[in-house]
């Protein structure tokens, strides 16, 4: 659907490019729209138009580089014909179970240990020893305890997304105004009270930071993962259709992987506005 | 009556109250052995030159801080730490900007445990006395600094305490603004049974809004001194008396 949405979008503008006063109704609302449709997106459709052009007119190898179309069109087979699902299904179950565990562990840690100067400064040292070491440098170890199976793919990816999140809380609290803390001290309010109406609530959009970044996160050690000892999962396609030289397949994996991306991003910007609408600037 | 007098509401007295702080190593007395008895109803104004103590003093009032000696006596009970009976409004309005005016305003009054119903009508009732009805559901982020600062009055007025401390609440306004404030808090002041303590750096804000001045001296051997301003309300800054009690308190500052 949304490619068709791309493709559809990208004829209109050319049509609009080469002959702009065509539709005098429609273009009225257009004109208004345009332009910051096109500040958006403009990029975006003239990194397509480029690729498409030059794999149709032989500039680059169409073979490495096939057309969009065929790319589109792969992804779309693959789709239609159940192919891919299996996939999609696996890898969103491997960084699904992994993301919710890290936002798990690392939201109530964090929050614990932003406000609780002895157990951060107790742990800050550990963590910041292990947010330096690569995940995908430890993927071998995680492997070696626990198995080439699901699990050792479910640990590394929650491992690398548990710090984002984990230092985007502790982040949030320590940055609590502590003015609004006396303020609330002022008006009877208890620990829990404080915590509950003042610290929680200062600190969602801070989380949220950390939540995005996981969630990019998460994508990105999914398929690290996946190329090493899987035989499902998207990013075991992407390198099993390159060895087998199905170009457009591996393309197709590639943009499915970009549109997860976007929409677990979106999902978790939606999520944000609606529970901080007080720090949008148009709320 | 042949019972106790009745309670009297919202009277503060303050004995050999000291404090100091420590700097490198020493001592550094901030105030040092402070009397003073503040009546039911009165607006006392503390004014000084900074490092003379008086938002220290204000805050060992809210229960902010701890005194190293003497004690606080609010209605002849000594008391430490908060109080549901003071209330306290700060430079800065403080106001929780994923809250609504309204919700704001009700605050002080849901920590308080006042069930929903009632704080929403009470706060509702407040945020019209300042005036800001028509922003009830706007955030923080969308008000300018006075409207922020009179939800900052709100908030403390609804929680209905007997004593309201003030610390330098109109220091951050612009002057235009500032003035317009003065003269609503001496109309909320009119309305409300309360007993106001202001620290203020301005000396003309002192002498429009309150009964007695407080100048606490940097110096901690001098003494504090007390100046009555026994001025009808609202105020005239032009009027003789004002110009007379502004130079008074211009001359002990060393400044005329």
């Amino acid at each position: 659907m949304s490619y068709e949405n791309v493709n559809s979008t990208l004829g209109a503008d050319f049509r609009l490019a080469s002959r702009p006063p065509a539709a005098p109704r429609v273009t009225a609302r257009l004109n208004a729209l345009l332009p910051s449709f096109l500040a958006r997106y403009g990029l975006v459709l003239a990194f397509l138009a480029l690729w498409q052009i030059s794999s149709t007119q032989g500039w680059v190898n169409p073979a490495v580089f096939p057309p969009l179309h065929i790319i589109v069109a792969a992804l779309w087979d693959s789709l239609a014909s159940g192919a891919l699902i299996d996939d999609i299904a696996i890898s969103l179950q491997r960084s699904g179970i992994a993301f919710a565990a890290a936002v798990a562990i690392g939201i109530p840690l964090g929050l614990v240990m932003g406000q609780a100067k002895i157990v951060e400064q107790a742990l800050d040292p550990l963590l910041q020893f292990f947010r330096q070491t690569s995940a995908l440098a430890l993927y071998p170890v995680f492997i070696l305890l626990l198995g080439l199976g699901e699990t050792s793919k479910v640990f590394v990816i929650f491992w690398a997304t548990l710090f984002p999140i984990l230092l985007a809380t502790i982040g949030g609290v320590k940055e609590v105004d502590g003015k609004l803390v006396e303020m609330a001290r002022t008006y009877g309010a208890g620990r829990l009270t404080i915590f509950r109406r003042v610290i929680l609530p200062a600190s969602v959009p801070a989380i949220f930071v950390g939540l995005r970044l996981s969630a990019t996160t998460a994508l990105l050690l999914l398929i690290a993962a996946e190329m090493i000892g899987a035989n499902k999962g998207i990013g075991f396609q992407v390198m099993n259709a390159q060895y087998n030289f199905q170009i457009p397949l591996m393309f197709a994996a590639i943009l499915l992987l970009a549109l997860l991306g976007l929409i677990a991003n979106a999902v978790l910007v939606l999520l944000q506005k609606k529970l901080c609408r007080w720090s949008q600037p148009n709320a | 009556m042949s019972l106790a007098p009745a309670a009297i509401r919202g009277e503060v007295t303050i004995r050999h109250l000291s404090k100091s702080y420590t700097l490198d190593g020493r001592p550094l007395p901030v105030l040092d052995n402070i009397n003073l008895k503040i009546r039911s109803g009165e607006s006392l104004a503390i004014v000084g030159a900074s490092g003379s103590g008086k938002t220290t003093l204000l805050r060992i009032l809210a229960g902010l801080e701890d005194a190293d000696g003497g004690e606080v006596l609010i209605d002849g009970k000594a008391v430490s730490g908060v109080g549901a009976e003071r209330a306290v409004i700060f430079q800065e309005p403080r106001l929780l900007p994923w809250l609504t005016v309204l919700e704001n305003v009700a605050f002080g009054l849901d920590t308080r445990g006042v069930s929903r119903e009632e704080a929403k009508a009470r706060a509702r009732r407040y945020v019209q006395l300042v005036g800001l009805q028509s922003f009830e559901n706007a955030y923080p982020r969308q008000l300018s600094g006075g409207m922020a600062q009179r939800v900052g009055i709100a908030r403390a007025l609804a929680v209905q305490p007997e004593i309201l401390l003030l610390d330098e609440p109109l220091g951050a306004l612009d002057a235009m603004t500032k003035i317009g404030m003065q003269q609503e808090l001496t109309r909320i002041w009119r309305d409300e049974d309360v007993t106001t303590i202001l620290v203020t750096h301005d000396l003309e804000e002192a002498i429009y809004l309150a009964d007695r001045i407080l100048i606490l001296p940097r110096e901690k051997n001098a003494a504090p001194r007390l100046i009555e301003i026994d001025l009808p309300r609202p105020r005239d800054r032009s009027a003789p008396e004002f110009v007379r009690h502004r130079e008074e308190l211009l001359t002990l500052f060393g400044l005329h």
